[in-house]
């Protein structure tokens, strides 16, 4: 039995569903099909064929930003995974001060990757901090160029993104762990399980879902980085623009004379493809372990 | 779309439990003798978040310090100084003459209220019918909103900015708000929030003849407050602190939010980091207020389940 009339309902969901119509759905669609074209930021366009996804297989500065987006992927997954949920068991216990603490080490997931990435980049400079300090302590004898080595920008960058993301993923922990049950833990500690035994079988197992769902965000994520990149770079990608990322290609292509919408929109559906194959790898995963 | 994808948001799967309320009962049900810490323990916990406080606040009192130190101070000293010798604000005057920094705020505030309130009407609207109303289509329009998660914003940015363009928005702030004003993944925490309440509470308001409309304003709404808050802080970092999308659609200096304003700033003036530090913590600071006034409401949204894992 319905109380109320049938397009009651409708009038509540509009908005949201139009949004999502306008702003989701149909961006997708286009996406493809302006994959097809030379569309240019101004205006205009005419169909191409497949000439964008040719121009892709030659094009180097997309085989470095794979490159860089898979290394990035691979650093970030174990220290991601593993570091917040250590966090999270630190700030679990509700010690005074412990807000603080938690708000603190949530503050550079609040903080704009703009701002931290150039409170980084003062920190990484040449005549910055970490320089300075190292030199001053005689680990090295000349300051290390952080951000324009092609290696060591792609490695600073690693490490801001992974200092950045500490704090969100111990948050999704932090709600994961009011989940295991405390029971177990009692018992454990009654039969003298002592604090380490007890955080790899019963911690560890109690958040394995989680730890599969923060596996798949932080690859997603780490496939999806570019303000970190973009500004550590300056903008440009670093040396020969060998630091950049799918998204900062797609960035690139997106303005001016020289931009191309149709190349960028078939950068789009590469990045689309992309992130897609780790989040159906460990969807996967996250199945066949729930069967055994 | 950017704003609503942006990492800095806890990512909510409608479940269909009402694990909330489980959590509640078992932490009520914990016994209270296992939650005291030894003194040991304590003193190893605080060493600890201690450490950690240092590596995640450190950076940013670095800033805030190299901000405040006098131009004829040495500010690539070896020996770093956290306090500055000759404490002065102004590279913080200096930066509203080399970038209009007090308009680009203005900006991003405009971006920011308008995300902020459409996420809150929309998505509470949306979420109420999909949660609190059986209609036609219903698990379809829910399965739309879930299918949206899976797609990184990024991928969609390039056609979202030709849609903007067809508005005739391109280059204007509205242009820069507006695809971020309802956020699927805002509508599904919503519909979550209204779900756990118990369908008696509708079908006596029913029975007392309140329409759809009262019941959601006099139910629906007051039961939902702690999930409208985090929705209302996320919706308001995100538009604060987005780059990508804003680069995209704005083209003309003048109109730029603060974080378009400030890789601007450090593009023309990377010789003075005093300069650049003043200018990162005025974006920096606001959104550490709203965060620091308004974290109990997102401590408490993610004990309710707000925020799931």
């Amino acid at each position: 039995m319905r109380y109320h009339r049938w397009f009651s309902p409708w009038v509540l969901v509009v908005p949201a569903l139009a949004w999502l119509l306008v702003f989701n759905l149909w961006p997708s669609i286009n996406t493809v099909i302006l994959s097809f074209t030379n569309a240019k930021p101004i205006g205009g366009g005419t169909f191409v064929g497949l000439k964008n996804f040719e121009a892709l297989l030659h094009d180097e500065q997309l085989r470095y930003a794979l490159l860089n987006s898979v290394i990035y992927m691979i650093v970030c997954l174990p220290f991601l995974t593993i570091v917040p949920l250590g966090l999270a068991v630190l700030v679990e216990k509700k010690l005074p001060g412990i807000t603080f603490f938690r708000t603190a080490f949530y503050t550079p997931v609040v903080a704009s990757a703009v701002v931290v990435a150039l409170i980084w980049q003062w920190i990484l400079d040449d005549r910055g901090l970490v320089n300075g300090m190292a030199e001053k302590l005689g680990v090295i004898s000349g300051p290390l160029p952080f951000l324009s080595d092609q290696w060591l920008l792609l490695f600073s960058a690693i490490s801001l993104t992974i200092w950045k993301g500490l704090g969100y993923y111990m948050i999704i922990y932090l709600a994961a762990l009011g989940n295991v049950g405390r029971e177990l833990h009692e018992a454990a500690a009654v039969d003298g399980a002592s604090a380490f035994r007890r955080f790899t079988n019963i911690t560890i197992p109690g958040v394995r879902g989680t730890m599969i769902l923060i596996a798949i965000l932080i690859s997603v994520s780490a496939l999806r980085v570019f303000s970190e990149l973009f500004i550590l770079s300056g903008g440009n990608g670093g040396p020969g623009g060998r630091d950049s990322s799918v998204v900062m290609l797609i960035q690139q292509y997106s303005q001016g004379f020289e931009g191309n919408l149709g190349y960028a929109s078939a950068l789009s559906i590469v990045l689309f493809f992309v992130t897609v194959v780790p989040m159906l790898a460990l969807a996967r995963l996250n199945k066949k372990a729930a069967d055994a | 779309m950017t704003v609503v994808t942006e990492p800095a948001r806890p990512v909510a799967v409608p479940d269909e439990t009402g694990a909330a309320n489980g959590r509640r009962r078992r932490r009520k049900g914990g016994t209270f003798g296992f939650n005291t810490v030894s003194p040991r323990e304590k003193v190893v916990r605080y060493v600890l978040l201690v450490f950690v406080l240092l590596i995640t606040i450190g950076p940013f009192l670095w800033q805030l310090s190299t901000s405040l130190k006098g131009s004829g101070e040495d500010i690539y000293t070896r020996i770093p100084r956290l306090l500055p010798a000759q404490p002065t604000l102004s590279h913080y005057a200096a930066v509203a003459d080399t970038i209009p920094v007090w308009d680009y705020m203005r900006n991003s505030l405009q971006v920011a209220v308008l995300v902020v309130g459409g996420n809150i009407v929309g998505s509470s609207l949306a979420g109420f019918a999909l949660s609190r109303l059986q209609f036609k289509g219903r698990k379809l329009v829910l399965g739309l909103f879930l299918a949206t998660l899976v797609l990184p914003g990024e991928v969609t940015i390039i056609s979202q900015y030709v849609t903007v363009r067809e508005f005739g928005l391109a280059n204007t702030l509205f242009g820069v708000a507006l695809p971020g004003m309802i956020g699927a993944l805002n509508v599904l925490l919503m519909y979550n929030a209204f779900r756990s309440l118990p369908v008696e509470v509708d079908q006596a308001a029913i029975v007392d003849g309140a329409n759809v409309w009262q019941r959601f304003v006099y139910i629906g709404l007051p039961s939902v407050r702690g999930t409208i808050s985090v929705v209302a802080i996320f919706a308001f970092i995100g538009a604060w602190d987005d780059f990508l999308w804003p680069l995209i659609v704005l083209t003309d200096p003048d109109k730029y939010t603060l974080t378009v304003g400030l890789q601007y700033l450090s593009g023309t003036f990377s010789n003075n980091p005093r300069l650049i530090a003043a200018g990162t913590m005025i974006a920096f600071i606001p959104i550490v207020i709203v965060f620091a006034t308004l974290q109990r409401f997102f401590f408490k949204g993610v004990e309710e389940g707000a925020v799931k894992g």
